[in-house]
């Protein structure tokens, strides 16, 4: 051999022996909070692995990665409490055994056994909720207003409101301020939300997701955003003290996370105890005030690991009188889902 | 065998490779996509079959034809201002910058290429915010007495979008000006025609293709960029690529997405062809 092919040779070997390795590897696929490496550190220490994570948005997103995925290709998934049902039927996600769950931990509305349960199995858990409502600049807005969802198309704040860009919380908020339940949408209820959505867009700046609304309103770009909460707020709070949000007297929507053990993962005990740990007290402080967006822990024990701070932006104290007047997300059926799209498309290019 | 089956030979294999992976990346997977596109959807289930309803959506819906033409508006928008601003970048780097500083000189007209996109447009949307650098600065200066309404709106859009495609288009024009000889210019002006005379009739169409070469590709990435009218343009109106994208990332509705997919590759192949006719590319 020359000597000159000795030197990318031993170059190579400096490399693979000084790159860290490890014996497993987990690989989920989440939302962005779930990307913090905070939150995943002590998992990987514990257990000497690493998590891979892979952030997606939008259920249909998430479930065509997977369906483009070989088997054992992932291990877990982060998915909207609302969609858990239709993972299942996709065949996405595996049984998890509830009794390996801190559930009788959890604030009793976050079980969720509704969305978490198909046909009496477990095939998720909550691990994080939070509320789609009114969040605002108390410096820039009259928050006695912001009581009343009427104030929003009243003329008074026109040009100066973001709207999140989804469909479901903000279509439910839209009910609510018509004195319609969200569980109530349907194909016959769903025509009377188009003419007060247009009306809402046409009193809107923009529709935005949630970096851009973020970034909105921390920027003085807009003064409220519509379908947003502490998730939008609190991760602000620290340098935007001025930035604030409420549930009007109509009422607010709670939105919930949920994980689960993706189907045919070729380490379904790795993949629950990373799971378990989610939902551990630990990793629910962990990821109650993880970067992306804060947001309630599902465990209640939870609180033991937040500071009084934490505690006080997240609302902690209020969460009972908040549960109280938020209601869940509309579960449309498919072809109501498809109508509600369709509606917001329109909305959007209105 | 003779030279010329041998250099026929040597031709194909060389570009053989190319088409494998052409094919195989491309062709193949277009395929797929047309394919899919004359399916549809019954509940979360694509149905196969050969049924033209998404194509006839794509162009009776008035939500999805309106996409279409917003995109086509901003890309015409988006080409022509763009153009109008790298020619004269493209002439002073080629014609008025020394030799010695010209490559120094098209490294700082490209420096911008090398931010991420995605944070190059989340840039634009705090340089423009009613907060931004552009009001602070209208405003300091006594040009205006309330902040503009710029972000959010086509018009960041367009910025952006210029900002990006004004590099790109002045690499392809200063291409083509760096081989125009000298002599062509000296030519025009011994015969008398005034400094305007000669741009217009000697430098100006020999550059062209130049021209419509980076007009083309600013045509294809533009129309085709959904990133920029996401951030910039505050969801105020729909391009056909953030369709593409709700119907994929929500709806689920693939056949739907292919189908103005394939409207999309429409476009831009007619835009090939008006291209190629006008360079004469069948010529070549």
């Amino acid at each position: 051999m020359k000597k000159t092919g000795l030197i990318p040779l031993t170059a190579l070997g400096i490399l693979a022996t000084a790159s860290p390795s490890f014996a497993q590897e987990l690989n989920a696929l989440v939302w962005c909070d779930h990307t913090d490496p905070e939150l995943v550190a002590p998992f990987e220490e514990k257990f000497g692995v690493k998590v891979n994570v892979k952030e997606y948005e939008g259920t249909a997103a998430g479930l065509a990665i997977l369906d483009q995925s070989q088997p054992g290709d992932w291990d877990v998934m982060v998915i909207d409490a609302v969609d858990v049902g239709r993972a299942v039927e996709a065949g996405k996600l595996a049984e998890i055994p509830a009794d390996a769950l801190p559930t009788a931990d959890f604030f009793p509305e976050l079980v969720m056994p509704a969305n978490n349960t198909v046909g009496g199995k477990t095939y998720a858990v909550t691990e994080k909720f939070g509320y789609n409502t009114i969040s605002y600049d108390k410096t820039k807005v009259d928050p006695a207003d912001m009581q009343d969802m009427a104030a929003l198309t009243g003329g008074k704040y026109d040009g100066r409101i973001g709207i999140y860009d989804y469909y479901l919380p903000v279509l439910g908020l839209v009910a609510l301020g018509q004195g319609l339940n969200t569980a109530d949408i349907d194909a016959g209820t769903l025509p009377s939300l188009k003419e007060p959505l247009m009306k809402l867009r046409a009193s809107a700046k923009q529709v935005s997701d949630v970096v851009s609304a973020q970034t909105a309103l921390a920027t003085g770009e807009v003064d409220i955003v519509v379908g947003g909460g502490e998730w939008l707020t609190a991760v602000l709070a620290a340098d935007n003290p001025n930035l604030d949000w409420t549930i009007p007297k109509q009422g607010g929507l709670r939105w919930a996370q949920s994980i689960g053990v993706v189907a045919g993962t070729t380490q379904p005990d790795l993949a629950l105890e990373f799971v378990k740990y989610i939902v551990s007290p630990e990793g629910q402080a962990r990821l109650a005030t993880a970067s992306c967006y804060w947001g309630m822990p599902a465990n209640a024990k939870a609180g033991e690991g937040l500071t009084a701070e934490q505690k006080a932006v997240l609302r902690w104290d209020e969460q009972p009188e908040f549960l109280k007047r938020a209601q869940l997300y509309p579960i449309p059926d498919a072809a109501t889902d498809t109508a509600m799209q369709d509606m917001w498309t329109e909305m959007l290019n209105q | 065998m003779t030279l010329e089956a041998k250099e026929r030979r040597l031709g194909w294999g060389l570009v053989t490779p190319a088409l494998v992976w052409t094919g195989a990346f491309f062709v193949l997977p277009f395929a797929a996509m047309v394919v899919l596109s004359l399916a549809h959807m019954e509940g979360r289930a694509v149905v196969y079959g050969v049924d033209a309803g998404n194509y006839v959506r794509a162009f009776t819906d008035w939500t999805m034809a309106k996409a279409l033409l917003n995109s086509l508006e901003i890309t015409v928008i988006v080409t022509v201002v763009s153009v109008l601003l790298a020619y004269p970048l493209a002439a002073i780097i080629a014609f008025r910058v020394p030799a010695r500083w010209q490559r120094l000189a098209l490294l700082l007209a490209v420096l911008p290429f090398w931010t991420s996109y995605v944070v190059r447009s989340y840039s634009w949307l705090l340089v423009l915010g009613q907060n931004g650098v552009v009001n602070k600065a209208l405003l300091g200066l006594g040009v205006i007495a309330e902040p503009l309404e710029i972000a959010s709106t086509r018009m960041a859009t367009v910025i952006g979008f210029v900002h990006f495609f004004v590099m790109l288009l002045t690499l392809t024009i200063y291409a083509n000006l760096i081989q125009l000889s000298p002599n062509y210019m000296r030519a025009a002006q011994d015969l008398g025609a005034s400094k305007w005379q000669t741009f217009r009739h000697v430098v100006l169409p020999l550059t062209l293709p130049g021209v419509v070469t980076g007009a083309f590709l600013t045509f294809v990435l533009c129309i085709g960029d959904y990133i920029t009218p996401q951030i910039l343009g505050g969801n105020t109106e729909l391009t056909l690529p953030q369709l593409i994208m709700l119907q994929m990332g929500r709806s689920g509705n693939f056949p739907l997405a292919s189908a103005l997919s394939v409207v999309l590759m429409g476009v831009v192949t007619l835009a090939y062809f008006l291209s190629a006719k006008w360079l004469r590319l069948d010529r070549v």
